[in-house]
């Protein structure tokens, strides 16, 4: 079968991104010399170079490619495109060590204050939205960028939709992170939780975000598989939820269009609540939607069984979609938030137990007829651990929404022990599982280069967490009943200094898990590298069997 | 002070009360859809699709 011989031109996508970054390296330039703070000028000038190296790159990889893009289909069989996935997979490993180094070291500030060294760099309030943004939106996103191209493309078995718009995705989407990264080591936060990046770092991930919906999009619209998989409604979910979030939040006005600085459309009350807002759907769209994804399809394929129950699978996502988007308000528990608003959050989020442990079950149950697998494969372990994980922190935060639970709760480490028992044990286990179980596919790769050395991370990391965890719980546990102890005579019977005191060794420990989670990676990161460099290849199928056309 | 009735209060009270049982129909028409004995083989191969794929 030979190609017809085609003159080779520049797609309409090639000229069209070239001509735009140009422009884009143009503006970047003169938004540098006019900016008004230091901050904006180092930001426009490093978009004016990633502009300018995009526009090589476009013009490069032109040069280098054959006449014909890459057919979709090769012999019969989809041609799936890996090299987005594969650039987003090395991302993830790269922002997770980052994100959890981050962590270990504001963790040890808080157990050692000198450690901050008076720069105002590495103050705790400039390195927290670095760890929380690393560890969520670098690795956690690259993650289900990663894993949502692949998961939809074997789904519906075609390829990726798109020539340079999933590569736009993937290195459009890291940039955003390295200009909200640099941004935050510089002082420059509009100081909304999890959404600190400024209004230009803003706009930008828009723009991604929106390729991103469209690429996921086309390759479901040209689905050769007649049934839409699970796992692609969660992802669907995911990203659709996540742009109106994004959308919602941050509507802001700066104060120039050569300045770093912005105030945010809403006021008083009505921001807190769109945080919120914004800020639980975070958890339960990014955090959870996407990554139950990954539990739908990762787990029955490395256990080998069909999903338990496809019909509770269903009824699983539509009752997350229907009850999540009104949990925000217990984060505004005995605040000016109106009183009905704080109970209906609140009965929201217990009725959230349902389909989470629906979700969790499903998980779980798909195992039955192969429990035996958790012996021998440390990656199944792994994944399976993560939703066990995840049905822990989905009891734990219904419970912390009750207002009773939340005034003892709320503004301790407690909290800080469930979103990490989430993070650590749910999203951080899923997303190892998924990448030892993605990299040797998407690198053709036989298996990992060494299982012994899972199984080194997960008992080193599930150690941390266990240390970090049940640290946090009598930490913060101790702290409420501390702040609310009254004397005999009506005074409060600790000073603040006390119970700040009191959680020092708590803090010890909760960095020494911290440094264990961190480890665990660095093993992780290994074995990927060398599954990579010296993994054998898996044999494929010989093309030269095919029938002669 | 009783609020004044007007087209635009009663398409707006309608609109914020009506939503609720909307919601549950749709819901409710989901479990149907989703326990429906017709369905229950489509389902059982979808359950399986990770494990067909080349």
């Amino acid at each position: 079968m030979s190609q017809p011989s085609i003159s080779k031109s520049m797609t309409i996508g090639e000229s069209g991104l070239a001509v735009v970054f140009a422009a884009t390296a143009f503006l970047c330039v003169i938004a540098s010399a006019k900016a008004l703070d230091a901050p904006f000028a180092f930001h426009a000038a490093l978009s004016a170079a990633a502009s300018v190296a995009a526009v090589f790159c476009i013009i490069n990889r032109y040069f280098e490619r054959p006449a014909a893009l890459p057919p979709a289909e090769i012999n019969g069989r989809p041609n799936y495109n890996m090299g987005p996935i594969k650039f987003s997979s090395f991302m993830a490993m790269f922002w997770g060590i980052a994100g959890f180094l981050v962590g270990l070291i504001i963790a040890s500030q808080l157990a050692w204050p000198a450690l901050n060294f008076d720069l105002p760099w590495i103050q705790f309030g400039r390195l927290r939205p670095l760890h929380t943004s690393a560890v969520i939106f670098a690795f956690g996103g690259n993650v289900l960028i990663a894993t949502s191209f692949y998961v939809v493309q074997k789904s519906c078995r075609v390829r990726l939709a798109g020539d340079l718009a999933p590569w736009f995705v993937v290195i459009g989407y890291n940039f955003f992170i390295l200009v909200a990264g640099t941004g935050y080591l510089l002082g420059v936060t509009q100081s909304k939780e999890y959404a600190e990046p400024e209004w230009y770092a803003d706009l930008w991930l828009t723009i991604v975000w929106v390729v991103y919906l469209l690429v996921f999009l086309v390759t479901v619209i040209k689905r050769k598989e007649p049934h839409i998989f699970v796992a692609n409604w969660f992802y669907l979910a995911f990203i659709v939820t996540i742009a109106v979030l994004h959308l919602g939040n941050n509507p802001a006005l700066p104060v120039s269009v050569f300045g770093s600085k912005s105030y945010v459309a809403w006021g008083g009350i009505q921001d807190a609540m769109f945080q919120w807002w914004y800020g639980h759907n975070a958890v339960g769209f990014f955090l959870t939607a996407g990554f139950l994804a990954i539990m739908y399809y990762f787990i029955p394929k490395r256990a080998d069984r069909p999903i338990y129950s496809y019909r509770l699978s269903i009824i699983h996502f539509w009752a997350l979609i229907f009850l999540y988007i009104w949990a925000g308000p217990h984060h505004l528990h005995y605040t000016a938030l109106p009183d009905w608003t704080q109970t209906l959050g609140m009965t929201f989020s217990i009725m959230l137990w349902m389909p989470s442990w629906g979700g969790m079950i499903n998980g779980l149950m798909t195992l039955s007829g192969a429990w035996d697998k958790l012996r021998t494969d440390p990656v199944l372990r792994m994944l399976v651990v993560s939703v066990a994980f995840y049905g822990m922190s989905t009891f734990e935060g219904p419970m912390m929404s009750i207002k009773v639970v939340n005034s003892l709760s709320h503004y301790t480490d407690w909290t800080i022990g469930h979103v990490h028992s989430g993070a650590l044990g749910w999203v951080g286990f899923v997303s190892f599982g998924a990448l030892y179980c993605l990299v040797p596919w998407a690198w053709n790769r036989k298996g990992l280069y060494s299982l012994k050395l899972v199984n080194w991370h997960f008992w080193v990391a599930t150690l941390g967490i266990v240390l970090y965890i049940s640290a946090m719980w009598v930490s913060g546990i101790l702290q409420g009943l501390m702040w609310r102890a009254y004397t005999s005579l009506g005074f409060l019977e600790y000073s603040f200094i006390e119970t700040v005191e009191a959680m020092h060794p708590f803090y010890i420990i909760r960095a020494a898990g911290g440094g264990l989670f961190l480890i665990g990676s660095l093993i992780m990161a290994y074995n990927l590298w060398m599954t990579v460099r010296v993994g054998e290849a898996e044999v494929q199928m010989p093309v030269a069997l095919q029938p002669a056309e | 002070m009783k609020a004044i009735l007007t087209a635009h209060n009663l398409a707006s009270e309608l609109v914020t009360t009506i939503w609720t049982p909307v919601f549950v129909a749709i819901f409710l028409a989901i479990i149907a859809y989703a326990f429906w004995p017709r369905n229950k083989a489509a389902f059982d191969e979808a359950a399986r699709l990770p494990l067909r794929e080349e």
